[in-house]
């Protein structure tokens, strides 16, 4: 097994579907400015699939390029995290579903700017810069929102009720992981699992919203085993290339 | 063939897609120019990991390039050191400036939005330090959007990053 690979196309395949989740706010924003920060964080998100999508296909050489990774695999073959596949929901979730991602992202980017692969560490020390400027946008607005009115603070808490059971997979190991931990190549989530919660525990206190007590963690995504959600996006997403093949802009 | 040095200078005044007033050499996108022969290649930057205008330029190097009849050309991207706004030179800030768009303000090494505190950002019109945030994110992905409260006018920030 190509561990590399497995890591590499994971990371890709988490950007890609949250970009896409985010692109299909394009046009629908509440309002112009917020429109403009969700295509401006899609647009980053789908640079950093890019980048690592373009260096799995090289990793895995196999003839595969970044466009048939992302166009012609099926959802069982995809292995992001089942959070960001979630649909979008109302704004309030969509933000709660960001902020989540983006308080990971900068604790787990900052560390695999660390890592020993070269591709990935670099990928890595420009992602952190984008993310923690996504980090500010999300988290005020989960402010805004949970100290808000009422019916924005239950928008925001509800969101949390539902999205919170899919957070246990941001800290999953597996054998892929813990192979390439050693070599100094993944990221031991664990390691910085406490400094995530303590942070958005900060967050949910000073927007007076509460995450839920007990939770069973879903899990499935990095075996392609996804939430009802996932096809609906990637039928819509792959369409062209999958009519048209080799089509070109 | 050319000299590494007479090919930089065939690209570095290429301008900006997005913001015609600088060059692509001034916002630090060409990290390295290599002549291996009659081969070259062009290693480049992106400013942002998602930045749409990385192609145009990709293709504004090859076609100056092609013109001074170099047709084995490389360009490839190069992640590290990340891109910052700390590379613009003092006199390509001037020219954001008068072209009606704040330059990043100070260096990254600024933490200080960090704690919460907000850089002020002088409006590029009247010089006003009496500016506001309207938006983090604005017409591309390097800008935010910022207004006078002086002036009135709305402005676009190049973020400082």
């Amino acid at each position: 097994m190509n561990h590399l690979f497995t890591y590499t196309l994971r990371l890709a395949d988490n950007a890609l579907v949250l970009g896409q989740r985010l692109s299909e706010w394009t046009g629908h924003g509440p309002f112009l400015e917020e429109d403009l920060a969700l295509t401006n964080i899609a647009l980053d998100t789908f640079g950093t699939a890019t980048s690592l999508m373009e260096y799995a296909a090289k990793v895995e050489d196999k003839g595969r390029d970044a466009d048939a990774l992302a166009y012609r695999r099926n959802e069982r073959e995809f292995t992001n995290i089942l959070l960001v596949e979630q649909a979008n929901g109302d704004y309030a979730k969509t933000i709660l579903r960001q902020v989540l991602v983006d308080a990971y992202n900068v604790l787990f980017y900052t560390e695999l700017a660390k890592s020993k692969d070269e591709t990935i560490a670099g990928i890595a020390q420009k992602a952190i810069k984008e993310v923690s400027y996504h980090y500010r946008h999300s988290s005020s607005w989960v402010i805004r929102f949970g100290d808000g009115t009422e019916e924005s603070h239950n928008k925001i808490q509800d969101a949390l009720n539902e999205l919170w059971r899919f957070t246990g997979e941001l800290f999953e190991q597996d054998e892929t992981e813990l192979t390439l931990i050693k070599q100094g190549i993944a990221v031991d989530s664990k390691a910085f699992q406490s400094k995530w919660e303590k942070q958005l525990d900060e967050l949910f206190a000073k927007a007076t919203i509460k995450k839920p007590e007990t939770v069973f963690m879903q899990t499935g995504g990095r075996k392609g085993i996804h939430t009802e959600h996932l096809g609906y996006m990637l039928s819509e997403m792959q369409v062209l290339p999958r009519m048209l093949p080799d089509a070109k802009w | 063939m050319l000299s590494k040095e007479k090919i930089f200078d065939l690209i570095k005044e290429i301008p900006d897609p997005e913001i015609p007033v600088i060059t692509i050499s001034e916002l630090g996108v060409i990290r390295d120019v290599i002549v291996n022969g009659e081969n070259v290649e062009i290693k480049i930057t992106p400013t942002y990991s998602g930045c749409p205008a990385m192609q145009q330029m990709e293709n504004d190097i090859k076609a100056v390039l092609k013109q001074n009849g170099i047709s084995d050309l490389k360009i490839t991207t190069v992640y590290s050191p990340a891109w910052t706004t700390d590379w613009i030179p003092e006199e390509a800030k001037e020219k954001l400036r008068k072209y009606g768009i704040a330059p990043p303000e100070k260096t990254t090494e600024d933490k200080s939005w960090l704690t919460g505190k907000s850089k002020i950002i002088l409006c590029p019109r009247c010089k006003s330090k009496n500016t506001k945030l309207i938006s983090q994110f604005g017409s591309t992905a390097c800008k935010a959007l910022y207004q006078c409260q002086d002036c009135l006018e709305p402005f676009d920030y190049f973020k400082c990053i």
